[in-house]
């Protein structure tokens, strides 16, 4: 297991002083459902960042912290439909409660191969909403243009969960030690792009 | 001639602040100095003069320096017995006893007496603060039962009630609440340490609460303790009038150290218990900082 360094430190400190920004700057004119979704999804990008650097990359074999992470782009991207595609929520709701449930099961009773494709595809599904949604509505001028960074956050927090679950499953696509060094980047950079596109719709 | 000996008085100098900066805990006495001054910023005074505000830094330097060097004058026989401890100053032999003395009551009563040209009240608490912390904790009860640090605890919540005390001129609940969040929160610190260090308190002979109640039971008093540490911040900060961004933010602090605090109740580990320990003191240095930019 790769070392966490100072600067992988640094970053993550960054990343959740800029969750915890996030967090107290809200969403002016949301209603409270859309606030509690953006509260969960960066309080845990928050809470992820000060456990990496109190625990290392270790705190990631943990269970409990690979659910609560699942949390991130489900609560982000219900939130989302909530907001801009009210009509798809109930569906979206289930579709999150379900997701919840299979990687709770698959993660605690079963594990192996199973429970990383669990996670795969219902990150996919919710990374795959946080960036064609808000791309999407800032092409048709729903929402400002600067929205889309909202979209480039999705992208990367794809990555990231994908190269994760990839290698949870005993199949990496880059080598730990290469993946554990990007990753701590990979947040940062997806941080400024959510925190940027939201800033822009406040 | 006087030329002559400025390099030798330089050296004297940087030699004497080199033996000195470890007497005064300088991490320590800076967290209790960053309270004291939250403490006086959260009164959001109608008149903040830079003239108080170096008043309290400097009066609240001197006194909490000042315990710190009578404590390891009181303790130097406990330092000397302690792997952690054996090379501080006074144990290891590089001050002598007499100097480290008149170094802590001097520097204590410069700080009390500056404390009282301040304001009568603010002296008196960091009076009680100094007298808690020297006299009842140190002299009186940390040789003879597990539940000293109570008072560590109680004389370590004086500096943000006193900086308060002295923005409002009164003593109030909020500071009272916001003075009980830090007693409770240096419970934690003392026992993650003396679980941590469980063969060198126990060489040194002094009653900590794992030698005394077991690993099991500390654990549940370092949970309770972390959890009535979230408790009274949440509730000094919302009497505050604090923004729902600001509790908002709380809440999602509170979530992780709930998590940590189930964490090291259920699946106890020497990790997690340290893991606690460093969260709890992030956060509340980031309910510190919350405090001051919300009041800002």
């Amino acid at each position: 297991m790769k070392k966490i360094s100072a600067l992988d430190r640094l970053l993550l400190l960054m990343i959740s002083l800029i969750a915890a920004y996030q967090v107290v700057a809200g969403m002016d004119g949301c209603c409270v459902a859309v606030t509690i979704y953006y509260t969960v999804a960066f309080g845990i990008l928050l809470i992820t960042g000060l456990l990496l650097i109190i625990f290392g990359f270790e705190i990631l074999d943990n269970s409990t912290v690979v659910v609560a992470a699942a949390l991130l782009p489900l609560s982000l991207s219900s939130g989302l439909i909530y907001r801009y595609i009210p009509g798809l929520y109930m569906v979206y709701l289930i579709f999150t409660v379900m997701g919840l449930v299979l990687i709770l099961v698959t993660r605690y009773y079963i594990g192996g191969k199973i429970a990383a494709i669990a996670l795969a595809i219902v990150h996919g599904v919710a990374g795959m909403v946080i960036f064609i949604l808000p791309i999407s509505l800032s092409i048709k001028g729903v929402t400002s243009s600067l929205f889309s960074f909202v979209g480039i956050g999705g992208a990367l927090i794809g990555v990231g969960g994908l190269l994760l679950a990839f290698l949870k499953a005993g199949k990496p696509i880059l080598p730990k030690e290469l993946i554990y060094s990007v990753l701590p980047c990979l947040l940062l950079v997806m941080t400024i792009a959510f925190v940027v596109g939201m800033a822009a719709e406040r | 001639m006087e030329l002559k000996n400025s390099p030798k008085i330089i050296t004297l100098v940087k030699t004497k602040f080199t033996l000195y900066l470890p007497l005064i805990k300088s991490l320590q006495t800076g967290l209790l100095l960053v309270t004291g001054l939250t403490g006086y910023m959260s009164a959001r005074c109608p008149v903040m003069t830079l003239h108080t505000f170096l008043g309290l830094a400097g009066s609240l330097f001197l006194a909490i320096s000042g315990s710190t060097v009578l404590n390891m004058v009181l303790d130097r026989d406990i330092d000397a017995r302690m792997a952690r401890t054996a090379n501080r100053p006074l144990p290891s032999g590089k001050i002598s006893v007499n100097e480290a003395l008149f170094l802590g009551l001097t520097l204590s009563l410069a700080g009390l007496i500056w404390s009282f040209s301040l304001s009568f009240l603010y002296g008196m608490v960091v009076f009680a603060g100094l007298f808690f912390d020297v006299v009842i904790y140190t002299l009186w009860l940390k040789r003879k039962t597990a539940w000293s640090i109570i008072w560590g605890g109680i004389s370590g919540g004086m500096p943000i009630l006193a900086g308060r005390a002295l923005g409002l001129g009164e003593l109030d609940m909020i500071g009272g609440l916001l003075s009980l969040s830090i007693l409770l929160w240096i419970p934690t610190h003392i026992l993650t340490f003396s679980m941590h260090y469980f063969d060198d308190y126990a060489r040194a002979g002094i009653p900590t609460f794992p030698s005394t109640y077991g690993y099991k039971n500390t654990r549940l008093i370092i949970a309770l303790s972390s959890l009535g540490v979230a408790f009274s911040i949440a509730l000094g900060l919302f009497f505050l009038g604090l923004s729902w961004g600001y509790l908002r933010l709380l809440a999602v602090l509170t979530v992780g150290m709930l998590g940590l605090v189930l964490g090291s109740v259920f699946r106890p580990s020497e990790k997690i218990n340290f893991g606690l320990f460093k969260y709890a003191s992030l956060y509340m240095l980031s309910s510190m900082s919350m405090l001051v930019l919300g009041v800002l």
